[in-house]
């Protein structure tokens, strides 16, 4: 069966070579990850291949990022009826959004004016504008959240190291800048960001889970995840039963090609 | 039959009275059904048939991003963000068309490099490879004009150096550079304009692609031994025998296709395309999506702006004329003992550009650019042209059929024992 | 010429597609497989169909798009406002006392699209219709002091003629069906909210 062989030969040959070129692909991420320390991998459970989110961590970051980060860091794609995803009640959902005065208008006479939030709002921004956002932080522009991790080489395991990397007084023979901060993570090291999460048990949970900054850091990270990658659970599930669907497929046709072919040979 | 009314050998009626008029059936039936196809491939022929399933899967998910999508600044970055979040099954239809563009070039690419393998560019099929190469070209444009469209920072900086490259035309460079942009910058006219070139590209190129085929259909397929069919006993017809194979390899390609988008949809893109686009402040490493990597290394190897763009033009130029630098009478490179090893290191080369071109441009990386930009013109300019003259073919086999079935199989009837020729 | 590789084993050019019945002994296996493969490849062909026609339907922020207030304070009796709700106006009425003796006044049995007007108001003097006229979505005039209001007092559709009468009710012309009430409630005696 030397046709057989030269297939299957052919078919390996090919293989390899596909593989091959995705693995020439990991030189733009991996170079994408330069900039100084490699970033420990926290381990989420999200990142595995077939991981899901930690409900209880989503909700505890979403309560880290609007008590802590939603001061000077917006996240405006996201609306507030998108919180029952992580698993909040209807109920709750709009008393977060009514709890927001979320800008609107004009009215009849013409004039802007604020009204309580809907769940269909997105989330309010907490500078009217970039320039308004700078004259507030120093010149610094805080990003946008809506999908920070999508955006990061090293995605939520940069985040986490970053929320955890800073050191006061920064390590020997480096000098900061006026207003900067040491982090071992933030590319070039110095950061305008003042540690936003410095000290246990700075928010409250209702959970009980002691608010250690690491904690704090792992919950808003997981929840920064799920805001950049709100269909990653679907996209999983789905992906396992087209992927075995495939499989069964593939199997059938290769049978069905066996047989025509079998008098060919 | 009444004339004028095509002899339709359909039984169907309904079938039968359009073939009559308009003999699609037929067509069909003539080239793909019973299309006398060498009964000697292997799988390396699947993937003209893969690249069809690509370009269809492109237009289809693309029009329905499309009906999404806004081609504003303003709302380029949202507007696809709006379509992962709140538009049903909207991350799917995006990944896949994403995740499709780098699927379309592993296809086109492996295509490509079976051709050059297997010598299929050699007479009479320079047409044939002309036409593919100019497929090549457009897709490179549309995935270009495609990857701006989300309006991050790697669309808005990867444009504006790539339209860049014109200003190195002595003259009248930077008036064209003006001229692509509608502005002064890359901005809305920009972004505007690829779209709407992005959606009409796809189209041109499925005209080329029925050129390209219509092309195949007057000379046949090449095939791995790269000799002539002598006869039928050396073909096999195109239905069943390679409908159900490209249908394996098409299973095959979905599963890797179908990991890439469930499972690592954005594993081939850039993080920084997810910071909306800002003309104040370009990326610290900008580099292009991956399958222009190789080109862009010749670029950067070139210390000259001109040079490099001529360079990196002519990386793509040179396939054009392959058919005439590469002057051995024999096609496939397992005859072909010297030339196999050369093309064999002309491929890896090709990664070595590739990965290269994610580097920086500094220290020992231009210097290995420099290396593998020269081989790669080498290998067409020199090393082709040479050992056309100098190398010694093993011999080839006599027929399809005595290769593949060890002389078991029927012998060439009577007169058909010298090769076909086509015009 | 093409015709003189004619394939050995191909099926006889009569017969159309299907080919690949070689091999009597065979076969019935191999049909079954093909069979069962083929349908396979349908139900996923189906399968990846559906996510492209979903796509087309209203996206998530589209369905959860806000309501919307409408005051009522200063609309004096006789008057009405338009409102945009989802895109589309929306007629509040202000009417007068006339006005809601004749809607109640019609006997059902003269009505194309029989309801009574009380199945239509949530409060007095209040009517709050969908300003789209059922027949092909024209918006109907009435809402003006000074626009035609047909010949029951109501709404006019200058696009084909349908007359609505004071209850938002179809009275004569093409349309098949009354001016819709959307879904609204009084936040408060001064204010709805609608959807």
């Amino acid at each position: 069966m030397r046709l057989l062989n030269q297939t299957k030969a052919g078919f390996l040959k090919g293989a390899a070579l596909a593989a091959a070129l995705l693995l020439g692909l990991a030189a733009p991420a991996a170079q994408a990850a330069e900039g100084g320390v490699a970033i420990p991998d926290a381990r989420f459970q999200h990142d595995r291949m077939l991981g899901t989110f930690d409900r209880a961590a989503l909700q505890r970051g979403f309560q880290v990022y609007k008590e802590v980060c939603a001061a000077c860091h917006a996240a405006h794609l996201l609306s507030y009826r998108n919180l029952r995803e992580i698993g909040l009640s209807e109920a709750e959902v709009t008393a977060i959004a009514a709890a927001y005065q979320i800008p609107d208008g004009p009215n009849d006479n013409g004039e802007m004016f604020e009204r309580p939030g809907r769940p269909s709002d997105r989330f309010r921004r907490p500078f009217a504008n970039d320039a308004a956002a700078r004259a507030a932080n120093n010149g610094a522009l805080p990003p946008d959240f809506s999908v920070i991790v999508k955006a990061r080489p090293g995605g939520g395991n940069y985040i986490h190291a970053l929320l955890t990397g800073y050191e006061d007084p920064p390590p020997a023979g480096v000098t900061v800048m006026e207003g900067m901060h040491y982090n071992k993570y933030f590319p070039g090291h110095q950061i305008a960001m003042a540690p936003p999460l410095n000290s246990d048990g700075q928010v409250q949970y209702g959970d009980g889970t002691r608010a250690t900054v690491d904690q704090m850091a792992r919950d808003v990270t997981t929840f920064l995840a799920w805001a950049s990658e709100p269909e990653l659970e679907t996209r999983r599930a789905m992906g396992i039963r087209i992927i075995l669907f495939l499989i069964v497929m593939g199997g059938l046709t290769y049978a069905v090609k066996r047989k025509i072919w079998a008098d060919v040979h | 039959m009444a004339t004028g009314l095509h002899d339709s050998s359909f039984t169907n009626p309904v079938v039968r009275w359009i073939d009559q008029r308009m003999p699609v059936f037929t067509m069909m039936q003539k080239e793909y059904g019973t299309f006398p196809t060498p009964r000697n491939f292997n799988y390396f022929w699947n993937f003209g048939a893969l690249a069809m399933i690509n370009l269809m899967i492109m237009i289809a998910t693309g029009i329905f991003l499309a009906m999404n999508y806004t081609a504003h600044t303003s709302m380029a970055f949202d507007s696809v963000e709006r379509i992962m979040r709140d538009v049903n099954y909207g991350w799917l239809i995006r990944y896949v068309h994403m995740n499709g563009a780098s699927m379309f070039f592993i296809v086109v690419l492996v295509h490509v490099w079976r051709g050059m393998f297997y010598g299929s560019y050699k007479k009479p099929r320079e047409l044939l490879w002309i036409l593919g190469v100019v497929i090549f070209l457009l897709m490179m444009a549309t995935a270009f004009m495609g990857y701006v469209l989300p309006w991050g920072q790697m669309s808005f900086w990867g444009a504006t150096v790539i339209t860049n490259l014109f200003s190195a035309i002595p003259l009248v460079g930077n008036s064209i550079v003006t001229l692509l942009w509608g502005g002064f910058s890359v901005d809305n006219p920009t972004l505007n304009r690829f779209f709407s070139l992005h959606y009409l590209l796809p189209f041109v190129i499925t005209g080329v692609v029925f050129l390209h085929v219509a092309a195949l259909h007057i000379t046949g397929s090449n095939n791995p031994l790269g000799i002539e069919p002598k006869g039928p006993q050396d073909t096999l017809p195109f239905h069943p025998y390679y409908t159900i194979k490209d249908s394996v390899g098409i299973v095959v390609y979905l599963i890797v296709f179908a990991f890439l988008v469930f499972f690592t949809p954005n594993y081939l893109g850039h993080p920084d395309n997810y910071i909306p686009a800002n003309p104040l402040s370009t990326p610290a490493h900008i580099v292009p999506e991956w399958y222009f990597l190789p080109f862009y290394a010749v670029l950067r190897a070139v210390p000259n702006k001109l040079g490099g763009v001529l360079m990196m033009f002519g990386a793509i130029a040179v396939l054009f004329v392959l058919p005439w630098l590469d002057r051995s009478p024999v096609r496939s490179m397992r005859f072909r003992p010297i030339a196999k090893w050369a093309f064999l290191l002309w491929t890896v080369n090709f990664f070595v550009l590739m990965w290269a071109g994610g580097k920086p441009a500094e220290g020992l990386y231009v210097v290995i650019s420099r290396l593998s930009t020269a081989y790669y013109f080498a290998y067409f300019l020199v090393i082709l042209p040479l050992l056309g003259k100098i190398e010694r073919p093993l011999p080839l086999p006599e027929s399809i059929s005595r290769a593949v079935l060890r002389g078991g199989g029927p012998l060439p009837g009577g007169a058909a024992a010298k090769p076909m020729e086509k015009a | 010429m093409a015709e003189t590789l004619a394939p050995s084993t191909a099926p006889e050019l009569g017969q159309t597609q299907g080919g690949g019945e070689h091999g009597p002994d065979q076969g019935t296996k191999r049909d079954f497989l093909k069979l069962v493969a083929g349908s396979f490849a349908a139900v996923g062909v189906g399968a990846i169909v559906w996510p492209f026609i979903h796509s087309m339907n209203p996206a998530k922020d589209v369905l959860a798009l806000a309501s919307t207030d409408v005051p009522l304070g200063h609309i004096a009796e006789g008057q009405a406002v338009t409102v945009m709700w989802r895109g589309k106006p929306v007629f509040v009425r202000h009417r007068t006392g006339a006005e809601i003796t004749e809607a109640k006044a019609v006997p059902l049995a003269e009505l194309r699209d029989p309801q009574p007007d009380g199945a239509r108001v949530q409060r007095e003097p209040w009517l709050v219709v969908l300003g789209v006229c059922t027949h092909l979505g024209c918006v109907p005039l009435g809402q003006k002091p000074t626009d035609a209001r047909g010949d029951f007092g109501g709404w006019f559709c200058p696009c084909h003629g349908s007359h609505y009468d004071t209850s938002g009710r179809i009275r004569r012309g093409p349309a098949p069906s009354n001016l819709v009430v959307p879904d609204y409630a009084f936040t408060s005696d001064t204010q709805i909210r609608v959807g």
